[in-house]
């Protein structure tokens, strides 16, 4: 499990029983204008330590199981601007066109879930790019004709969009 | 991978200028290296005596400033080259936009914003069928093209064979072209036309004269009658697609958009802008705003997935 530290008030931390709830707002002073005491600046300093350490534990990523072994993100990338999968995906490193009709693939490889129902798993991922209504009957989007190997690449290239 | 790549759809783009495929665009490109030539050696003498009058021993400049040599070199030259070029730019291009003569292959072409309507005649000038974004030509032998538009001023440019000319609302243009090769030429809208101006590109697809035949023949025919038991064209007609797009063979008949008779065996989608593929098809019906902003189609998110790719489905099953 994930270590995941809201300090602004969000959800509720799933891991960190010893955290208070809700968590306090970290009130970060010290920009021009604001007097800011000596005392106050240490304990602030101290809280953006604790941010960091959170963002950190978050930082740590399962990437071993999104690798796919021979697949190319470049040759994803080219299949991508091929068959125009930006007509309804913004997607980054496609100029254009940045569709809407089937949201944003920014952060992909950071998803949980591929169209909000399937775990997002290289074999998984691979099957839905090529025919997606053969997993999810009702979904709009239409099966590619991509091959086995087109559709790794793809994914590949997927799983290069991060949230950093 | 789905019937054409983006790589086959967009062959021939964008389109080289100065790469003359057939007759009616080689005088051009001649004309346009000779013009250029004529304006370096003009260039390269005015430069030179600019050089006398600036750095030449006196002797030089006395004879550079006598009175004859402006009536000579800024007078005489000017009018005499001038008109020699003229002359010779008019007889080269004349016969590009000569009228249709009997016998002439005649294709009405449209500009509408943003996108060719493309109406295939029959040697009285009636027409036969409607296409959109391609026109089909045999090779060798030239076709008169019938330059119209409906809105505003577009220009017709296929720079590989014919040069651009305007298509202006309430006129008769002709063009001829003819491609010498089989092969497909890309052209764009070379006048700016409104927002979407720069998605206006067609292709000119030039064939073997059997296999022509074979096209013509094929894309005046409707499309077959079991297409249209699809599940999919239910949701098209009951969307009231036929409004705008006509189905030859159904009760779509509508004028105001493209013909869709035999939609999933053009190249592109939106006029040039798009591969042609189901997931084109659907992400263009869905919001074709999004893609191509302002164009006439309004974007369709009524449709559920199911209906959407039934949609795109039935539309490129018309070959």
């Amino acid at each position: 499990m994930r270590a995941h530290i809201d300090l602004t008030g969000g959800e509720r931390p799933s891991s960190a029983a010893q955290e208070p709830w809700p968590p306090r707002r970290v009130e970060v002073r010290g920009y021009p204008g604001n007097s800011v005491s000596g005392r106050s600046k240490a304990a602030g300093a101290a809280m953006i330590g604790l941010a960091g350490a959170g963002l950190l534990a978050c930082a740590e990523k399962p990437s071993p199981i999104r690798q796919i072994t021979g697949a190319d993100p470049k040759r994803g990338l080219a299949v991508i601007e091929q068959e125009a999968c930006g007509v309804c995906h913004d997607i980054p490193g496609v100029a254009w066109p940045k569709g809407q009709v089937g949201g944003s693939l920014a952060g992909f490889a950071d998803r949980a879930l591929i169209a909000g129902r399937f775990p997002n798993r290289p074999e998984v991922l691979t099957r839905w790019l090529r025919d997606p209504p053969a997993l999810s009957p009702a979904t709009a989007m239409p099966a590619t004709g991509l091959n086995e190997a087109q559709a790794r690449d793809v994914a590949a290239y997927l799983y290069t969009l991060d949230d950093r | 991978m789905t019937a054409r790549t983006a790589h086959d759809s967009f062959k021939g783009w964008p389109p080289p200028v100065l790469d003359p495929a057939g007759p009616f665009a080689t005088p051009l490109s001649t004309l346009t290296w000779g013009l250029l030539a004529m304006c370096v050696l003009v260039m390269a003498v005015v430069l030179t005596a600019l050089a006398i009058a600036l750095f030449a021993p006196r002797s030089w400049r006395r004879r550079l400033g006598g009175e004859r040599l402006v009536w000579i070199a800024g007078l005489g030259f000017p009018v005499v080259v001038l008109s020699a070029l003229l002359i010779w730019g008019l007889s080269l291009t004349a016969r590009l936009t000569e009228a249709p003569r009997p016998g002439d292959l005649r294709v009405r072409v449209t500009g509408e914003m943003w996108w060719w309507r493309v109406a295939y005649l029959d040697a009285a000038g009636r027409e036969t069928f409607q296409d959109a974004n391609e026109i089909h030509i045999p090779v060798g032998r030239p076709v008169a093209l019938e330059l119209e538009s409906t809105d505003v001023i577009h220009s017709f440019w296929v720079p590989r064979l014919a040069g651009k000319l305007d298509m202006i609302p309430g006129r008769r243009n002709v063009l001829r072209v003819q491609a010498d090769q089989p092969g497909t030429y890309s052209g764009q809208c070379a006048e700016y036309c409104g927002g979407a101006h720069a998605l206006m590109a067609f292709v000119v697809v030039a064939h073997a004269p059997d296999d022509y035949e074979r096209w013509r023949a094929g894309a005046a025919r409707p499309a077959e009658a079991s297409l249209h038991k699809a599940p999919g064209a239910l949701v098209f007609q009951n969307s009231g697609c036929g409004a705008c797009h006509s189905i030859r063979g159904t009760t779509a008949n509508g004028v105001a958009g493209p013909d869709l008779t035999h939609v999933g065996s053009r190249r592109t989608l939106g006029a040039g802008v798009l591969p042609n593929n189901t997931g084109t098809m659907a992400g263009w019906i869905a919001d074709s705003q999004a893609i191509k902003p302002g164009n006439r189609m309004p974007a369709y998110p009524v449709l559920n997935g199911q209906d959407l790719r039934a949609t795109a489905d039935y539309l490129e099953s018309l070959k």
